[in-house]
């Protein structure tokens, strides 16, 4: 007779926090949905236990320079009597550690390593963000408009995703870093370097983002809700801002998440290539790729940026997948 | 029905580029007695809605989707018009065209006496206010990230409408109305049942006061407990606020029991149009004959009395409809006749209007 009642997304949705804390008398608050993911994403041990451990990274490459005027370190001082200058290896066991330097130092210089994966942090950091946060940009404004107006919009702009996804990243990436490498734009060093970075893996990357968002607008935009608010009145902007774009908000953040470790991966990459962030400015990919060098004789000097690295990815990408579980239950 | 002389002047006032086979349908050749009714608050002529079916890059055209194809009917003031048929019969199609959620291929929509076929959205939103919508599924229709107030409050911010109090006061004013506590106002619509659900949209779909409101299979998606309550609180909101429903169902029982006139649809047309108890009565299509014996009767004796009329095969398709009467593949009293002449919507009796060449409980005189 009736057409069953959909019960799989909303109401599995609404259970587990439909139990109420029997407090009689007490007012009976509504949940927004951020709050349900919020208790949903408590109560996943290891997804909080990424977070925290990325809270600390960001905290840590925040405060890097401080940290490191704190500990009297300097990333750029070579140290030339912990180095034996026969093998020019570092002096001592397990890399030179000591008590003044608790990582070690590098080979042949003699820089302490904790000041260069401090250094190295902020750098890592900075440029996975900036690309994020440029991906994500281009990628949710070209996938909304691409989902939402549909046609010859959506076919222009898939069909640039499509270009840009089987555009020889890799290839580009070195040989405009590498054209780039004296100076341009007005800037020179380091903050070129950044700058680079970030546009290149930033603008490469937002295909991935403006394909999950067109996904999603595509889908949304045929719910009833959206004809309910063009049967009050609607104009487009409305409907993409008002109705849409805060369904959109959970994918964005999720995926955000998950695109910031592959970034990171990225940078080290292409550092390690020699076209990223140049020495002696201290990076973790630059860092592995002098350690290649001494991975026989001094394994520690590999073992610590790759270290470094591996836990931020790890981190992140637990986060990532948390948050995915918690604000978006029904993709797992 | 007031459509004597008018009808006839419609095709000549329709703009061109209408199909052509609507001019002859759309004048009903009979002249029954007009009735001294009020002028209807909604008018359709013709209406036509085709998807086409392209194919290939160039994106040919091969043909069309006739999922609307040249229907007929006023709503008058205050008055409840059931719209049945079984699925893909053009019913929701028809009422997202009435409410100008999509564009017409052909036909003519007046809405108190203004033409609207093809106004464009921006002249449409004074109108908007007249005409809400009420929709089928309680889990899609309300936005998940919006608040119960958010969502019925949104009429007002959209129309640019200060209510007396203020958006607030009213909100929860029309959170009552319809069975809701207003303090359910900061609450989101997970929250919420099925049926609470339902409520909250015809609170959203009443708080314009809207003349006339459109609802798409209301209560298909409910329990049937929930669909009585749903269905009485149409009807009080009906006597309370004065206004005019045109309901799209399926389910025969609910149709009977919330409308005064009912039109049956086939295949993206009306076969027969007429009050609910001339039409529950003495239904003269044989298709709305064949649909009223499949209602379930609850007593197993008379049960067993009835006649069942089982229809043949399955719906024809509207990419193709069949020549002539659309029903004629599955019907048992089809004729030559049927085969080469479209059967046009006439009156019969008064106020019964009805597509066929051959009806049944006919008058005698016909």
């Amino acid at each position: 007779m009736t057409a069953p009642i959909e019960t799989t997304g909303a109401a599995a949705e609404a259970q587990p926090e439909a139990v109420l804390k029997g407090v009689e008398g007490k007012r009976i608050e509504g949940r927004s949905l951020g709050q349900i993911a919020w208790l949903r994403f408590r109560r996943d041990k290891v997804a909080v236990a990424g977070a925290i451990v990325v809270l600390l990274l960001v905290v840590v490459a925040a405060l890097s320079r401080p940290l490191q005027a704190l500990l009297g370190l300097d990333p750029n001082s070579p140290n030339q009597s912990l180095i034996d200058p026969n093998t020019t290896l570092p002096k001592g066991d397990l890399g030179g550690m000591s008590g003044d330097h608790p990582l070690g130092v590098d080979p042949k210089f003699g820089r302490d390593l904790l000041a260069r994966i401090l250094e190295g942090s902020w750098v890592s950091l900075i440029v996975a963000f900036g690309a994020t946060l440029l991906s994500v940009a281009i990628g949710t404004v070209l996938g909304v408009v691409a989902g939402f107006y549909r046609g010859r919009v959506d076919a222009f702009i898939s069909r640039m995703m499509d270009v840009f996804l089987a555009f020889p990243l890799l290839l580009f990436a070195i040989a405009i870093s590498a054209s780039l490498q004296g100076g341009a734009f007005g800037m020179e060093g380091l903050p070129l370097h950044i700058s680079v970075l970030i546009f290149v893996i930033g603008f490469f990357n937002w295909p991935y983002m403006g394909r999950i968002v067109r996904a999603q607008t595509l889908s949304l935009r045929e719910r009833e809700f959206v004809d309910a608010a063009r049967g009050m009145g609607a104009r487009g902007p409305f409907i993409l801002f008002r109705e849409l774009l805060p369904n959109l908000v959970g994918p964005v953040i999720v995926y955000s998440t998950l695109l910031i470790p592959s970034n990171i991966l990225f940078e080290a990459a292409l550092s390690f290539l020699g076209v990223g962030i140049q020495p002696p400015q201290a990076s973790w990919g630059g860092m592995l790729n002098q350690a290649v060098k001494y991975y026989e004789v001094d394994p520690q000097y590999m073992i610590v940026p790759g270290l470094a690295i591996f836990v931020t990815v790890l981190a992140f990408n637990l986060l990532g997948d948390g948050l995915r579980d918690a604000l978006d239950p029904r993709s797992r | 029905m007031t459509e004597t002389d008018d009808s006839k002047k419609i095709p000549v006032e329709k703009s061109a580029g209408d199909a052509p086979q609507e001019a002859a349908e759309a004048a009903p050749p009979t002249a029954a007695p007009a009735a001294a009714g009020p002028e209807p608050l909604l008018r359709v002529r013709g209406l036509v809605r085709h998807f086409p079916i392209t194919k290939g890059l160039l994106k040919r055209q091969v043909g069309a989707v006739q999922a609307v194809d040249g229907i007929d009917f006023d709503v008058r003031p205050g008055e409840t018009l059931g719209v049945v048929g079984e699925s893909g019969c053009g019913k929701s199609t028809m009422g997202r065209l009435i409410t100008r959620l999509d564009e017409p291929t052909g036909g003519s929509i007046e809405f108190e006496g203004r033409d609207i076929t093809h106004l464009s959205q921006g002249r449409l939103r004074p109108m908007r206010r007249d005409v809400q919508m009420i929709f089928q599924d309680p889990y899609g229709s309300l936005n998940p990230r919006h608040t119960i107030g958010g969502i019925v409050g949104t009429p007002f911010r959209l129309q640019g409408v200060e209510p007396e109090g203020g958006v607030k006061k009213e909100v929860q004013r029309l959170l009552e109305l319809v069975g809701l506590s207003p303090e359910h106002y900061n609450r989101y619509p997970h929250e919420f049942s099925g049926g609470q659900r339902q409520r909250i949209g015809i609170a959203r779909a009443l708080a314009l006061k809207p003349k006339l409101v459109v609802a798409d299979e209301p209560v298909s998606a409910l329990d049937v407990s929930i669909q009585a309550q749903v269905v009485n609180l149409m009807d009080d909101l009906q006597e309370e606020l004065g206004l005019t429903y045109v309901i799209i169902a399926h389910d025969l029982s609910v149709i009977r029991h919330v409308s005064d006139r009912i039109a049956v649809m086939y295949l993206g047309k009306i076969v027969e149009l007429a009050d609910r108890k001339a039409l529950y009565d003495s239904p003269m299509h044989p298709y709305t004959k064949a649909l009223l014996s499949a209602v379930p009767v609850p007593d197993p004796k008379r049960r067993t009395q009835r006649d069942r009329i089982l229809l043949k095969g399955d719906v024809p398709s509207p990419i193709n409809p069949p020549s002539g009467c659309r029903f004629r593949t599955r019907c048992w009293k089809a004729t030559e006749e049927c085969t080469t002449t479209e059967p046009p919507l006439v009156a019969l009796r008064t106020g019964h209007q009805v597509a066929c060449h051959h009806p049944e409980n006919a008058p005698n005189d016909q």
